[in-house]
This record gives structure tokens, sequence and C-alpha cells, in this order.
């Protein structure tokens, strides 16, 4: 990683922020209720890359589909803010809302990029109809022509030849997939991206290649990153900021590099033991690694 | 390309089943059909030469010293050559000219009843599977109790009803008989008059397993992972419901719609004996009653030629509509 | 399609995984294997199985107590009364006799046709596909041209050519089992194909069971709901089918079915002569018996597909979400 070092934190936090999460809680409306995600706070910069991190089942991709109410029944949202800051000006209350004004916010202002690896590409129509739909919805205006060439020029991008326009998503392999993911991501020149483990299901070489592209179009594009994994190590790489989340709260939000030098919370630290290092003696992971955080309680 | 050409073959295995069975069955079964035919034949007043009883013999098998291969092969060239003998019921008149004069009969009526039945519960169940919980799910059991109904019974309750009692449609019959068969305009109109009823039928029978097999596979289809990507993209509901939801949801039931062209007409034969209508099926049951073993036979050809050929119509076009199977194979 | 205005937006719930952690996480214990096979008791099921089981205690019993249905009078016909509860046929037979004969006739041939059919699709379908290679390749062969080959037409054909007299309930059931088997045959094999290819299957067989065990232990369980889904279907096709064939005069006229009831009532213009005594009864068991069979294959099919329990659930699940939300 050497186009582009993360930001200094301290910079960051001066820039206005471009989303405000204030206490949102999520419950699973199940037999015996469920809190995924508890009164949970945190502001993304501009064009900052906060970090997600935290192990299956945090609470994590809940949240990131509450701030965006992708979250479906028996999931609710029983308290809290959000509040997306446009940059043309003015506050959207997303949880407030109506359908219509939803769907027109979607993408426009925030989009998401899911694990294109499976099955997150609509297997019966062409790459190019699935990029163009959106131009539709969102640009109706926009000539055909139009609508081609843009759909042609974010592939191009995220580095994937125009020809694989009439693809469709089987004859893709997995890493081009993630890419005509983040391509579609890109199309209508989002303020915010939210990416959900985009690179778990990828080998490690490319998954290197996709981190490079993100980094290199946040640059040009200037957009802010959620960035969900449970791979810290890799946020460590890439984030502005870091957010550790266990049981559904954030418990703790720090800059990569004072997370990576100075982790304050018990988690953060067992966190950052359990990924065995490419340097050390050989067999050290294993015998003490995750250690002796295991005989306290959570 | 590869996926067509094994589709071609296997179609052409199956018309060689379809005839060989033809040709097995008069054989296999007790009875001799040639002599109980040549005896109706000749009540009728036909003339049996030797050149007959070996016409028949070729198509029924008989007691002559050939062997089953020789008989076979001449047998299939004569199917080749439009030859199916003559028929006992309608004696003069050649088998093949007793189908043709019927077949389209059963084509437009069956044809255009399946598909609007197919169409209308593969609709309705993306209607119902899309929102679930609300009083469309109600349709579901609905129609398919309507399937579980034997069809006979209900046809012949709605004659009961609409015809004999509402005098809103005729009961039987495929047209108005002072009228002369031809492309008219009061030709055509008639003909719709009396096939509404037996099309109502069908569809009101059929539409229950296409309404739950699409409604099943909807429900299904919602949970993928690109019915979430859709909705993030903020693409109108009407949008996610047709191109990324009912799309893939249709697939299975385009699939089935093939398999189904068998048992349409299977059904298509009890409602033509209810209404009777002049289509293939009742000759078929007129073959059997008056052991016009040649008719049944020939029939039983062309109903097989049809659904194999339409079957072979909807895979290829399953084909086109799904991309990942031409990759498959 | 009609346009959908804007608040519907589709909404399934969660998927079985999602389901099952939640479950793990709250310490709900999980039912056994074989109490998660069975169908959750809903009124639809409790309305089937009622349906189904009265019926066939009527078929089973009912002979027993009623009086001989081939006793003919010269009373002829005649409306129901207090001596005749469903009245009687043209040639004075009691209808109600009649009709629990005809039941136990055609529950008879549902189950024999449905019993046959169901080994036939059993061996061809999960067999081959267990099997794999050659073998299967031939036997899902075999079992397409069977179905594409239109299968009322052929049953006409070989009753057609089988002399009446020696027509009996075997030879019926025989011919639809032949004919009946191969839609079913396709659903199990892509079934087996499908969980053969899951991985608990293959590690028990790296893990070195023998391949009777590995059918018997990994692959049956997942394959009874199905099984029992195809069975049910069978015991349906078969009932229509012989009562179908019988409306033809095509049936066994040695046996008295609730299909050869409707001839007689047709050949004898019992809807013409209003006697809807005689004709509505047979058909309407017909009718209720699949309508039960059909109720019980829906819970089923919850089975097969969880997801289809989610749709059920849905409503609930919402009406609890504003409750507690207000």
């Amino acid at each position: 990683m050497d186009t582009s070092a993360p930001r200094d934190a301290s910079s960051s936090t001066e820039q206005k922020a471009v989303l405000t999460v204030t206490d949102l809680s999520v419950v699973y409306e199940v037999e015996q209720p469920v809190a995924a995600v508890k009164n949970v706070s945190f502001a993304l910069a501009r064009n900052e890359i906060l970090g997600l991190a935290g192990e299956s089942g945090c609470g994590k991709t809940t949240l990131a589909y509450a701030i965006n109410r992708l979250h479906t029944p028996p999931a609710r949202i029983s308290s809290g803010d959000v509040v997306f800051h446009d940059k043309d000006g003015g506050d959207i209350d997303l949880l407030g809302l109506g359908d219509e004004q939803l769907r027109m916010f979607r993408w426009s202002k925030l989009s998401m990029v899911f694990q294109g690896a499976m099955n997150a590409l609509n297997p019966v129509i062409s790459i190019r109809d699935q990029l163009e739909d959106v131009l539709i919805t969102h640009r109706p205006d926009m000539s055909k022509r139009d609508r081609r060439a843009q759909a042609g020029r974010v592939l191009e991008l995220v580095g994937v030849d125009r020809s694989r326009l009439s693809s469709y998503a089987h004859q893709l392999s997995g890493g081009m997939r993630q890419r005509v993911m983040i391509a579609m991501a890109l199309l209508l020149e989002p303020q915010v991206m939210i990416m959900d483990e985009p690179t778990t299901a990828l080998d490690v070489v490319v998954q290197r290649d996709i981190l490079r592209e993100i980094l290199r179009l946040r640059d040009e594009f200037n957009f802010s990153v959620i960035f969900i994994t449970h791979d810290l190590p890799l946020l460590l790489e890439i984030s502005d900021r870091i957010a550790i989340m266990l049981d559904g709260e954030i418990v703790e939000l720090a800059a990569g590099k004072d997370i990576h030098r100075s982790p304050q919370h018990r988690y953060t630290k067992k966190l950052l033991r359990a990924f065995p290092s490419l340097t050390g003696e050989r067999g050290d992971f294993i015998r003490t690694g995750v250690s002796d955080d295991l005989t306290e309680t959570k | 390309m590869n996926y067509f050409v094994r589709k071609f073959g296997f179609y052409l295995v199956a018309l060689w089943a379809a005839l060989t069975l033809n040709f097995l069955i008069p054989r296999l079964l007790p009875g001799n059909p040639v002599d109980i035919l040549l005896a109706k034949l000749q009540q009728r007043g036909g003339i049996v030469s030797p050149a007959v009883r070996r016409a028949y013999e070729l198509l029924l098998g008989g007691t002559s010293n050939e062997s089953l291969i020789a008989q076979y092969r001449e047998y299939i060239v004569n199917v080749f050559r439009g030859d199916l003998g003559v028929s006992v019921t309608y004696f003069p008149a050649n088998v093949i000219d007793v189908i043709n004069a019927s077949l389209p009969w059963t084509i437009v009526l069956v044809g255009l009843a399946t598909i609007m039945s197919f169409v209308l519960g593969v609709a309705l169940g993306a209607i119902v599977g899309w929102k679930p919980g609300t009083w469309l799910d109600s349709f579901v059991p609905g129609t398919t109790i309507l399937a579980a109904v034997p069809y006979f019974w209900l046809a012949l309750i709605f004659v009961y009803v609409f015809s004999s009692t509402l005098h809103l449609f005729p009961a039987q019959g495929g047209y108005d008989v002072i009228l002369n068969p031809g492309l008219t305009m009061g030709f055509i109109l008639s003909a719709i008059r009396y096939g509404f009823l037996p099309a109502i039928t069908i569809v009101i029978a059929s539409v229950g397993g296409w309404l739950l097999g699409m409604r099943n596979m909807m429900v299904s289809t919602l949970s993928e992972d690109y019915i979430l990507t859709a909705r993030a993209k903020g693409l109108t509901n009407s949008r996610i419901l047709r191109t990324y939801a009912a799309r893939n949801a249709v697939l299975p039931s385009v699939a089935g719609f093939a398999i189904s062209l068998g048992f349409v007409v299977s059904g298509s034969i009890l409602t033509e004996q209810v209404f009777s209508y002049p289509g293939i099926g009742s000759k078929l049951l007129s073959a059997v009653q008056n052991n016009d073993y040649a008719l049944m036979q020939g029939i039983f050809l062309y109903i097989t030629l049809a659904v194999l050929g339409a079957n072979l119509v909807v895979d290829l076009l399953y084909g086109v509509i799904d991309p990942r199977t031409r990759a498959r194979s | 399609m009609p346009n959908l205005p804007p608040g519907t937006e589709p909404s399934i719930g969660d998927s079985p995984e999602l389901l099952a952690t939640e479950n793990a996480e709250l310490g709900v214990e999980p039912r056994s294997a074989w109490r998660s096979l069975l169908p959750t008791l809903t009124p639809p099921l409790a309305t089937g199985l009622s349906l189904t089981g009265l019926i066939v205690l009527f078929g089973i019993l009912g002979p027993f107590f009623v009086q001989d249905p081939t006793v003919i009078r010269d009373i002829g016909l005649t409306g129901p009364s207090a001596a005749h509860i469903l009245g009687t046929t043209q040639t004075g037979q009691d209808v109600f006799a009649q009709l629990a004969y005809a039941t136990r006739g055609s529950l008879q041939i549902g189950l024999l046709v449905g019993v046959l059919a169901t080994i036939l699709s059993a061996f061809f379908g999960i067999f081959g596909a267990y099997a794999g290679g050659f073998v299967d390749e031939g036997f899902s062969l075999f079992s397409n041209v069977i179905l594409v080959i239109p299968g009322l037409p052929l049953v006409i054909v070989i009753s057609g050519f089988v002399p009446q007299a020696q027509r009996g309930l075997w030879t019926i059931a025989i011919v639809l089992a032949i004919t009946g088997w191969a839609a079913s045959s396709r659903v199990l094999r892509a079934q087996t194909m499908s969980i053969r290819d899951r991985d608990y299957v293959a590690a028990a067989r790296v893990a070195g069971e023998r391949s009777f065990r590995v059918i018997r232990v990994e692959i049956l369980p997942n394959l009874l709901p199905v099984l029992a889904s195809q069975f049910i279907f069978a015991i349906i096709f078969a009932i229509l089918a012989e009562s179908g064939l019988s409306f033809l005069g095509l049936g066994s006229a040695k046996s008295l079915t609730l299909g050869q009831m409707l001839f007689y009532a047709q050949n004898g213009f019992a809807l013409q002569l209003r006697a809807l005594w005689w004709f509505l009864p047979p058909g309407l068991i017909i009718a209720l018996f699949g309508c039960g069979l059909s109720l019980i294959n829906f819970s089923i099919d919850e089975i097969i597909n969880p997801r289809l329990q989610n749709a059920r659930l849905y409503r609930k699940r919402r009406k609890l979400a504003e409750r507690n939300a207000s």
C-alpha cells in the first residue's frame, strides 16, 4: 500500500461529517427479542475511510443495513437517529424519509458494495442491463447513448474491459464480479459507500488489487467509506479510523495507528492478538496467541 | 450451442421411442387386433383384400411369418409416407384425413386455454409471492383445491349451471351446426362462443398449479442477495418485481410448462368428451369404442408428435431465457 | 405487470441460517432432527388431516354399515329419503351404500398406484442420482422420455387394446403407475443431487462410511419430506386419473370406484334429470380428499423450503414489532 497512506486522524475530525449516527438501536423481534445493535453513535467525516471490525454476529452488518433502512422484519430500529449531511447543503433525516424519497436517496447519495463473488448480481440479465437500470431509474433524462457510455466508463475505472458489458454474472471470475459491484456503486458518484466484506471471498492477491482500486477511487472521487470486515489487520492498512464492535456496541473508536499501537479496550487487544504474524518465531501464535484474556469474561 | 444440440438429440430419441411404442403395443397385448378390425371393416361394407390385410398387419401385427424387424422397418417407412391406414369408424376416410380435420380444434382450444392459464397463474403467483401475509395469500389454497377437483366433474357442473340452467353458453359442440365451417367472421364468433366454456374450465382447473409453483419460487427468490442489491440501488418496486424477482422465479415454471403439455393433452380428451367438442380427443374415444385400432394408433402418434414438438420449443426457449443453461452441459 | 405503489417493498424475513443462529444465541435448544421433520400444526394442516382422515375412515368402515349397493329395486330414481340417505340411482340402487364401497375402491387404487409409482420413481430418481455417471444419465434419459410421451392417450390406447373382460383393478393400477412415475423421479433426482453434493455427505464419505449407511443416515432423512410430498401427489394423481378413465368407460368395470359411479351417473343422465344427489357426492368426495391431501402437502412444502415458513410467520412478526414500537 504505497500509493496513498491513511490520512492523518486529526485532519479528518476537523472536516465536517457527512453521516452522523446517534444512539442507534436495532432489535430482532423474535419470541425472545434480541438487541442486535445497542446505542451506537459515530460520525463519518468526508473522504474518510472508517473501518468497522468485529467477529461474526456482532451486529456490524445489521448496523450497515439499518443505516440504509435495508433491514427487514423481524429486525426493527427501536431508537436513534441517522442524519446525512448532503454536500449540496441540507441535512437528511434518513429514518424519517418516506418510501419514495428513500428510494431516490439510495445509491445517488449513499451506495453499497456487497460480496459480489456470491449472489449479489442478477444472474439472468447482462452486466450492462444491471448497470444501466441504475441510470434509467435515477437519471431518467439520460439518453441511451450516454447511459451506455457511462456504463462502459465506470467499468474501465475499476479495470474491467468494456467488452464485459454483454457478459452475464456467471461468466465472470470472483474478482471481476467484485470490481463490477464497485463500478456499479460509483455510477451516481455517491458521497458515502458502505462496503460489506467486499474482499472476504477473494484470494489475497486479488484482494490487494481490489483494495488499491478502492483507495485510488476514493482519492479521485472524494467519497467516504464505511468498510465492514472481520479482518482487522486489513483495516489497519487502509482505514483512517477504526470502530471495534462487540455484541452490538462500539467498544472502541480511534485512528488506525492508535488502535494498532495503543489499544484501549480488552476486546481490541484480544482481536489484535488473534491474527498470526508473518514475523517472529514459528509456532508462537499457536502457543501464545489468544492467551491470558481467555480466562477473563467479556 | 451444445445445449441446443443435446436437446434436439433427446427429442429424436423420444420420437423413436414413441414410434416403437406405437408399434409394439398392439403386438404385446392380448387379443388379435387385425382380425377384429377386418371383421368390423367388412360390416361397414369394406373390401378385405390381401393388400388391406397386409397394411393392417404392418400397423398392428398379425399372423404373418415375417420377422419383427422386417415388420418394424416397413412400419416406419409407412409412417413417414403418411400411410396410417383406413379408419373403420369413419369409413372410408383415411386415418390421416380424419386426424387432420379434427386436429385444429384441439390445438386452438387446448393451446389457447393452456397459455392463458400459464400466464394468469404465473402473474398471480408473482403478485401473491411478492407481499406475503396479505389477503392475497388466500388465492393459493383456493386455486390449488380447484386443481384437486376432478376436472370433468367440474366441467359438468359448469355445464349444468351455465348452460342448462342459465342458458349463457351452449353445452355441446364446437360451433353452431347450421353454419358452414370456414374462416368467416360468423363462424369464428360461433366457434369462440362454443369454445368459451371448455376453455374456462381448463383455465380454472389448471391455474392453481402455476400459481402455487410461482408463488413458492418467488418466496425463495426474494431472499436472494441480488434482490437486496436491487433494493439498495433504489430501483422502483415494479422494476424489482419484474426484472429481478419474477424473471428469476419464473424459470422453473417454464421448465414445468414443457412437462405439463403432456398432461394438458390428456385433459383435453376429457374436455372434448364432456363438451362433445370435435377435436382429436373425441375421435380417440370413438376409435376405442369401435375397436378402430388403426385410428387409435394414428391419433396416439399425432398426439405424441405434437407434445414432443411443443416440448422442444419450450426447452429451446428456456435455453434462451436462462443464460446459465448455455454454459452448463 | 401492474405498477405497484411505493410502500409495498418486498420483504420475506430472514434466511433459515440466520434464524438458527439467533436461536442458538438465545440458548433455545434446536428441535431434534426427527421432530424438525414434522410440520407445525396449523389450521390448514389440521383441516387437511381431518378431511383425509374422515374420508379414509368412511372408506374403510363405511361398507360394514351400509346396505348392499348392488340390490336393484324398481323404485327407480328417487331423491334423498329416510330409507335412502342419498337417494337411489335409476336402477333403484342405494347411492349412499354405493358411495361407501366406491370410496373404498378409489382409496385402494389411490394407495396401490401411489406405492407403486413412488417405488418406481424412488428407484429411478434416487438411486440413479446417487450412483452418478452412466447409470444416472441412462435413468434420467429413460424417465424424461417416458415423461414426454403423453400419459392419458397412452393409457387409453393400452386400455383400449385390452379386452373389457380382462381389465381388473390391478391392470388399471399397473398401467397408471407405469405412466405416472416419471414426473416424481425428476424431482427426487434433483433433490438427491443437491444433497449428494453437500459438504456433510462428502465428509461422511471421506470418513469412510459405507455407501448404504451414508444413504440411510445422511441422505434419506433429508429426502423424506420430498418423498412424502411426492407420494401424496401420486395418490391425488391416481385417484383423479382413475376417475377420468372410468368416466370415459375405460376403467375397471369389475370394481366400484368413485369414477365408475360418475360414469353410471353420466350414462343415466343424472344431470339432465336433475338427480344431483347421485352426481354430486362422488365428485365431492374426490374433491375433498384431494383438498385434504393438498393441504397436507402445503405443510410438507414448508419443511422442504423453510423460507415458506417465514412467509407465514411474517405477519405475526410484523404485528409483534408494531406492538413493541408503540
